[in-house]
């Protein structure tokens, strides 16, 4: 929805790219939606069921908590999609093999369609949002901007989480580290290009062919 | 997705109550990689998911003197960059390394790829025919078959076992400990613990649907070990056909003794290849003694109506694991 408001406005593709993480930033975590009441509180390690009803679950997302209530078979997808509202990982394969939907846990990059978002809780969950703070775009982000490494983005904000897992484990990483980082993305555009020049401009290393 | 009840027990014990007798209703969930997308597609309904992960424990690595011990909860990227297994045995290490990308060995567990269900398009697709899902016939005999099984003889149903570290935890003679009912421990040869099933009652392993993997046991031996892959993509995807060597010698002019070949993607489970670790057992591996254990390593191999080109690629990933093993130059490499 954020996105539509953005497009309206009429901005660059590059602009929109900058904006939108400035409006997610802004609003996504305002509100937790509720499904069903009243929910059963989770307590771990009694061994008794949990569900199938909605349970009130506290998820750390970008730094914050926040609260929901979720039924059990919710993924960490659709419950940071659709309860939190943080839309910046992307549905589309769902089937842990596309990578548009990757998040950090811990600093460990995973699908998060196919954690279930009651599994993530007391964890570090990070998604493309936290890499756009007080009207900073974080390196990897900006370099993908320069390089116009990106033509639909739907699945940009899995690839820019995916390579700053990497550089953030290992700053001195080489171009090809990094790409190894990125096995687990695809791109349907085919964009692999561009984000090779953002991936040696990250690495400060030149390109040869 | 159906919706479910969740357990979260804290003790491998605890765990274990939580489970039912038969297959079905109660499924366990570790990295989830495999479960999560089984429930998607409604092959998977169960009412109950008992999580792993809450268990502490299932998730160390020992490695000592004699034998190395890993959690059934480790994961994949753990065993991949573990600096002593990655010495020790570059069988389970390279396959590890080369599972699907970073996410999937970052949320994938040791025990969940042990007992990962099969890959068959039409066992996945909750509409296609298929034995395991009761149904009356195999749709892939006949069917969609280039990816299946091509020792045949004797199977109702054409699955390539799905596991990669299976091959290698099985050529370097690896165990399974395993925790039932009533605190029953049993130890299980992985050699032992892979099944040909053939209906919705049972599962590509011989775990019983009340029990639970809690580790692996690796002897050390200071066996020479390796594995070869054939893919079709670098990543994101299971092998085509995937071998595991391990003997002792073998390099530097030495005789390989105690030869272990194991074949993975080509039958309903993983395939010990006698035959072939006949081949060059007590002898020097050479280009030449490798080639004659890739030949031996198909004899008795029947492809299905399109996957006859596997044959040639078990004999050409059978020499070259063994190449790579005894140190060889890598030919294939440019």
């Amino acid at each position: 929805m954020h996105d539509h408001e953005t497009l309206e406005s009429g901005p660059s593709r590059r602009d929109f790219l900058q904006e939108t993480g400035a409006v997610v930033a802004a609003t996504a975590l305002a509100g937790a939606a509720t499904m069903e009441s009243p929910a059963a509180e989770l307590q771990p390690g009694t061994g008794g069921g949990i569900g199938p009803n909605a349970v009130k679950i506290t998820l750390n997302v970008n730094g914050r908590d926040v609260q929901t209530s979720i039924e059990p078979r919710v993924t960490l997808l659709d419950a940071l999609r659709n309860y939190l509202d943080v839309t910046g990982c992307k549905r589309v394969c769902d089937r842990a093999t596309c990578g548009a939907c990757t998040v950090m846990l811990d600093g460990k990059v995973v699908y998060a369609c196919t954690v279930l978002a009651i599994e993530a809780q007391g964890r570090q969950i990070r998604t493309a949002e936290s890499l756009y703070n007080d009207g900073k775009l974080d390196a990897v982000p900006a370099a993908f901007v320069r390089a116009d490494a990106q033509q639909c983005g739907f699945c940009t904000p899995g690839f820019v989480v995916a390579m700053k897992a990497v550089l953030d484990a290992n700053p001195q990483a080489a171009p090809a580290q990094v790409e190894k980082g990125l096995q687990g993305n695809i791109c349907r555009c085919g964009t692999y290009e561009q984000m090779r020049d953002a991936i040696y401009a990250l690495c400060n290393t030149k390109r040869g062919n | 997705m159906k919706n479910f009840t969740y357990f979260r027990p804290t003790t491998p014990e605890q765990a274990v109550t939580l489970l039912e007798a038969r297959w079905g209703n109660t499924e366990m969930l570790a990295g989830g990689t495999d479960l999560l997308s089984l429930q998607k597609q409604y092959v998977a309904q169960p009412g109950r998911v008992v999580s792993l992960n809450g268990i502490a424990g299932l998730q160390t690595v020992v490695v000592g003197e004699r034998s190395a011990t890993l959690g059934a909860g480790v994961t994949l990227a753990r065993i991949a960059d573990h600096a002593d297994l990655r010495r020790l045995f570059p069988a389970l290490t390279a396959a590890a390394g080369d599972i699907g990308g970073p996410q999937i060995r970052n949320m994938g567990t040791l025990g969940g790829n042990l007992c990962q269900r099969n890959r068959c398009w039409y066992f996945r697709d909750e509409h296609s025919p298929c034995l395991l899902r009761g149904g009356q016939r195999c749709s892939a005999i006949e069917g969609e078959n280039k990816y299946h099984a091509i020792f045949t003889a004797n199977h109702r149903c054409v699955l390539a076992s799905p596991s990669t570290l299976a091959t290698g935890l099985i050529a370097l003679g690896a165990s399974a400990e395993i925790l039932g009912p009533q605190n029953r421990r049993r130890t299980v040869e992985l050699a032992k613990f892979f099944f040909a099933p053939t209906g919705p009652t049972e599962r590509e392993h011989t775990l019983a649907a009340n029990e639970l993997m809690t580790s692996v046991t690796i002897p050390v031996r200071g066996l020479t070990n390796a594995a070869y892959e054939v893919r079709q993509r670098q990543s994101s995807d299971w092998p085509i056909v995937q071998v595991a060597v391990a003997f002792s010698g073998g390099r530097n002019g030495e005789k390989a003794t105690g030869v272990k070949i194991v074949l993975s993607h080509v039958a309903p489970t993983p395939v010990i290849a006698e035959a072939a670790a006949r081949a060059v057992d007590n002898r020097i591996i050479t280009d030449a003694t490798a080639t004659a254990a890739g030949r031996a390593a198909v004899e008795g191999a029947k492809p299905l109506t399109q996957n006859g080109y596997k044959v040639r690629l078990v004999e050409v990933a059978v020499k070259r694991a063994l190449m790579i093993a005894a140190g060889l130059p890598r030919y294939w490499e440019a």
